[in-house]
């Protein structure tokens, strides 16, 4: 897949104590406002994101870029797909 | 003979999908027919969906999915989380069809979801709405009484269709117009669940959630006990998301009307508490390992001496003479009270709520 190389960004969503399925919903909200090609990096403490963004991703399009896991707080980059 | 794609357009069908059997089958029975099917799952703030998992640090290393996710991934569509919490109070606060035998009102919930769903459906321009309602499965909101004041409270009427019992139910428009042919549809009801099961097998369905009595913490005896608590010391009907994500988590004690203790009982509560040391007043044992608790009231310096005790008695210091707490405010300023820990008998049943 082809991503476009001018304007893209890279926002961060804090969505650290916040439990699943919030983290999924402001994940979803806030890539609705980006653009395809954009990164996003969502920071949050329930590890049910390990498996819930992915698998929002997965259905919805976007890809992950990395997952980062520590003791209490999980990063994870994903690209932002076709929006539809 | 069906009509789903009429004009060029095929029809769309929004599905209410809770991540159970029952809304996974019916989205595959209008898939079969040709229908695009789309899911809306609704965030209450009561769903049980994992959260004491996220919390629990024993719990951590269970297998955990999000079943809406993983039943929209199976089938192949995709799913709309939407976050209900604010517009939801009005339903679990006063419900016009009251309570079953919890707090949960279950009948307003369907009709408030439906409605919601209806909203969905018209925004983005979808055809009609399905759940995976079967007659008689519930003992509220899914009767053949009623089913009707679903379909009408929420505004839906005839564009709302159930798949799994559409025989034993008055023709709807998508029938009507041949979107779906409705001798495909399904009779099912009861709470048996061979049917679905058999249909199950029948679309290769495994590894599917079990019905474990239901999906919403407002079914649950012990969580519904904590939130009848808080109304009563509020001296009023209200909540607010922190409040019910709190009820979820820890030992919930009251040892007068006016403050309760929620204190951790294992290393991930301690740790889910201490992110909400912003939000509430909260205490630490420093002289002693123990757990971080929080603070919901207006203590008064009696009372927090008090609450110290108490907490003193949940930390390994409980045999000790003295335990040193540091009791923090909102604002991040601390100081530490030394106090003597509760002895065992000194802290009433009924103060755990």
């Amino acid at each position: 897949m082809k991503f476009p190389v001018s304007g893209m960004s890279e926002t961060t969503l804090d969505a650290r104590n916040l439990l699943c399925p919030l983290p999924v919903i402001r994940t979803q909200n806030t890539v609705e406002e980006l653009q395809q090609g954009d990164t996003l990096l969502v920071k949050c403490t329930d590890h049910g994101v390990i498996n819930d963004i992915p698998a929002w991703c997965r259905i919805n399009g976007h890809e992950i870029l990395s997952i980062d896991e520590q003791e209490y707080e999980i990063v994870i980059k994903l690209r932002v797909g076709k929006n539809s | 003979m069906t009509n789903s794609i009429n004009n060029g357009k095929k029809r769309k069908a929004v599905a209410l999908v809770s991540g159970g059997l029952d809304s996974m089958l019916a989205v595959r029975v209008m898939q079969e027919q040709g229908i695009h099917v789309e899911g809306i799952n609704f965030y209450t703030g009561f769903c049980i969906e994992g959260h004491t998992q996220a919390i629990r640090k024993k719990d951590r290393d269970k297998p955990k999915r999000n079943n809406a996710l993983w039943v929209a991934e199976q089938l192949g569509i995709k799913l709309h989380i939407i976050d209900v919490t604010e517009d939801y109070k009005s339903v679990v606060i006063n419900p016009k069809h009251g309570y079953g035998a919890n707090l949960n009102p279950c009948l307003d919930c369907k009709g408030f979801m439906v409605h919601e769903a209806m909203e969905w459906m018209t925004k983005h321009d979808f055809d009609f709405l399905i759940t995976g309602e079967v007659i008689g499965q519930r003992p509220m909101s899914q009767r053949k009484g009623t089913m009707p004041i679903v379909t009408k409270e929420s505004g839906a009427g005839d564009l709302l269709l159930r798949p799994l019992c559409a025989k034993l139910l008055p023709e709807t428009l998508p029938e009507r117009e041949g979107w779906v042919d409705r001798e495909q549809l399904l009779g099912f009801s009861g709470r048996n669940r061979t049917p679905q099961m058999a249909l199950a097998e029948k679309y290769g369905f495994k590894n599917y959630a079990q019905p474990a009595g239901g999906c919403c913490f407002l079914t649950d005896a012990s969580y519904s006990k904590k939130l009848a608590d808080l109304w009563k010391a509020r001296g009023e009907k209200t909540y607010e998301i922190d409040d019910i994500v709190m009820l979820k988590v820890g030992r919930h004690l009251r040892p007068r009307p006016h403050f309760k203790i929620i204190i951790a009982r294992e290393e991930g509560e301690t740790n889910f508490l201490r992110g909400y040391r912003k939000n509430y007043l909260s205490m630490s044992t420093i002289s002693h390992p123990g757990p971080v608790s929080l603070i919901d009231g207006e203590p008064d310096d009696d009372d927090l001496e008090l609450a110290a005790r108490l907490v003193a008695r949940f930390s390994s210091g409980r045999e000790a003479e003295l335990v040193t707490v540091e009791v923090m405010q909102k604002n991040g300023e601390s100081r530490n009270i030394d106090v003597k820990p509760l002895l065992a008998d000194e802290v009433p049943g009924e103060w755990y709520v």
